[in-house]
């Protein structure tokens, strides 16, 4: 009796252990992650990183050009990914609802928001830089815009349905056309759920690599044509990391830093914003 | 689909028709309300067609995809038929391409990391969801999930200048001394400790993949009705017993769900894999050695390729990956919508 029971603490206790070391663990390797790249990233910010040209091998420089690559072409995702995720997103929470149609799209939806980024940018690729014949910023802005719409779409979907149908019936009960309920009264009581859905989209694209390699590919220049390959950020880190030369490894930390301190900014903010609203 | 547009028209005609007409009593007043009427009406058309139409290319943009790799990839398939996925022979210069390889890296590096990730993922879920002090939960819970959002390439460097030569000089020397010795499960645990291969990229996966599955799981652990908790505490079951026999079989489905989610995040995994696998195109048995999975290939390989067949053969690597990732995401998406149909019907 007593060994039966001996035997069951001892299974809760290790479950207990275990549980903690399994968190443990987790926050380990994120601690290590964060500390590799501060450690390594710091010593090369300064002010050279953000006025110069990405450098030939041993020379100093910075990364100026993939900033500004990068800024643009999350811009372009922005501009072109965000009024069609919103549009779909609209379709599902008002019109589609529970028809068939939406939920295929919910569906098909959910698998792109999990899709490898990397054959989205090959799809891309075929799509665009093979008609263009030549690598593009505008083809690199579309692959992203092509992995922020299916976030836009669950987000701004979940925030439109969270609004309680009284809202709805009201404004419809003031003769207001759908459409107008939709874009003054729905989409303003619904801004904070899409806006916090918009910036977490920007936050995962502006890490995506994969996808930007046979898009934007690189220029080691100053190009602000979004007809021609553009500089950016992570592809930019990728060749230099991989690279042999201690100068540009240097700068990839650098690199790496910035958009590590960029993307978990966005989404502790993004997380605040959303934890005061819940507190309303 | 179709009863969908009429109805916010038909609203509007009869909020107009609604005895207004003795009302209104000069004609252009009459004018001015149809008018406006009609306006709102192909206002409300256009509404309805545009946000359609872009519910549409959700759909439309995922068969393009799939047909885009299919066509891409079909010189190749139909160069080496069925033979491109069984050949191991990567041989660029005289155009052989199979895709063995590079299947067999991404499925081992997967497998590692769900190995890993799984019982972490649910070890954290009951931490969070039982034994953390309640303070402690949103902080801890948030820490977690911001391994989702570190940027894959960012695994990647560290993975290479930190976690490849931590593996390299203090585990994968003591895996040789202990795990290598070791009857049938031997050769899979001899090699040369150099870091970088199938081994490291599993355990990087891994990491990667655990705070979707934990999320998941702590979010259905959450929502197990608490009468099943107390009744189970009312037996006198321990935390341990209520979790095997209480929480996990009524969550079965739910976690089996974001298994398979992690498992598709992992297969389809680039920048952090590319990284720390070596992209060699040889076939071993050892986890200990440098690999290729196919996304890793696309990547390392795709700018490079100078040949339309090479070209293609990677096109088609992509093609094999999509639809595998096809596959698993929709196992997911089902196991995960049955959950959320039986916690609707219990709660």
């Amino acid at each position: 009796m007593n060994w039966v029971l001996f035997r069951r603490q001892l299974a809760d206790r290790i479950a207990f252990v275990g549980a903690a070391l399994a968190t443990v663990f987790g926050l380990v390797f994120l601690f290590w992650i964060l500390w590799t790249t501060f450690s390594n990233g710091v010593e090369a910010i300064g002010p050279k990183l953000f006025t110069e040209m990405t450098p030939p091998p041993g020379a100093d420089g910075g990364l100026l050009n993939a900033l500004y690559g990068s800024a643009v072409m999350i811009v372009v995702a922005i501009v072109v990914g965000t009024p069609i995720g919103l549009c779909a997103g609209t379709y599902l929470a008002e019109h589609g609802r529970n028809t068939k149609l939406a939920a295929a799209v919910r569906f098909v939806n959910d698998i792109l928001l999990s899709a490898p980024s990397i054959v989205l940018g090959l799809f891309i690729y075929e799509l665009i830089v093979v008609p263009m014949r030549h690598f593009s910023g505008l083809a690199g802005g579309l692959a992203l815009a092509l992995i922020l719409v299916p976030v836009v779409v669950r987000t701004s979907d979940e925030a439109l349905r969270l609004i309680p149908d009284r809202m709805r019936e009201a404004a419809f009960a003031l003769g207001l056309p759908r459409w107008k309920v939709s874009l003054q009264v729905l989409f303003s009581a619904a801004m904070s759920g899409i806006v916090t859905g918009i910036l977490l989209g920007v936050a995962r694209i502006s890490g995506e690599t994969a996808p930007l390699l046979f898009t934007a590919l690189n220029n080691q220049f100053w190009s602000s044509d979004l007809n021609g390959p553009l500089a950016n950020l992570p592809v930019v880190i990728f060749q230099y990391a991989m690279s042999p030369y201690d100068s540009w490894h240097s700068l990839a930390w650098a690199g790496a830093l910035i958009l590590t301190v960029f993307v978990l900014a966005l989404n502790i903010t993004v997380r605040l914003f959303a934890r005061r609203r819940a507190f309303k | 689909m179709t009863s969908e547009p009429g109805s916010p028209v038909s609203l509007d005609e009869r909020a107009g028709d609604n005895g207004r007409g003795e009302t209104v009593s000069s004609r252009s007043q009459i004018a001015e309300v149809s008018s406006a009427r009609s306006h709102s009406g192909l206002a409300e058309r256009l509404f309805h067609w545009v946000t359609g139409g872009a519910a549409w290319l959700v759909l439309l943009i995922l068969l393009a995809v799939a047909y885009s790799m299919a066509s891409g990839g079909a010189l190749a398939f139909k160069t080496f038929g069925f033979g491109f996925i069984t050949s191991t022979s990567w041989d660029v210069p005289n155009g052989q391409f199979g895709a063995l390889v590079a299947i067999y890296g991404t499925l081992v590096t997967s497998a590692i990391a769900l190995i890993i990730a799984v019982p972490i993922s649910i070890g954290i879920a009951l931490f969070l969801t039982e034994i953390a002090p309640v303070w402690a939960r949103q902080p801890i819970a948030v820490a977690i999930e911001l391994l989702a959002a570190v940027p894959s390439i960012i695994y990647g460097m560290w993975g290479l200048f930190m976690f490849a030569p931590f593996m390299a000089s203090h585990v994968e020397p003591w895996i040789n001394d202990h795990l290598g010795v070791l009857p049938v499960v031997g050769p899979l645990f001899t090699g040369p400790p150099i870091g970088i291969g199938m081994l490291t990229a599993g355990i990087v996966l891994g990491i990667m993949v655990i705070p979707f599955i934990a999320s998941v799981a702590r979010d259905v652990f959450n929502a197990v009705p608490p009468t099943l908790i107390e009744s189970a505490v009312a037996l006198g079951a321990t935390r341990w017993e209520r979790l095997w026999n209480v929480t996990l079989p009524y969550t079965r489905s739910a976690i089996v769900g974001a298994i398979f989610l992690g498992l598709g995040r992992a297969l389809g995994e680039t920048m952090a894999v590319t990284f720390v696998l070596g992209n060699a195109h040889d076939l071993s048995a050892s986890l200990l050695m440098p690999s290729n999975s196919i996304a890793a290939a696309i990547a390392n390989e795709f700018t490079e390729a100078d040949t339309e067949l090479y070209r293609s053969s990677l096109v088609a690597l992509a093609f094999l990956l999509f639809i595998v990732t096809f596959i698993v995401l929709s196992l997911a998406k089902l196991m995960l919508a049955r959950v959320e149909r039986t916690m609707g019907r219990t709660n």
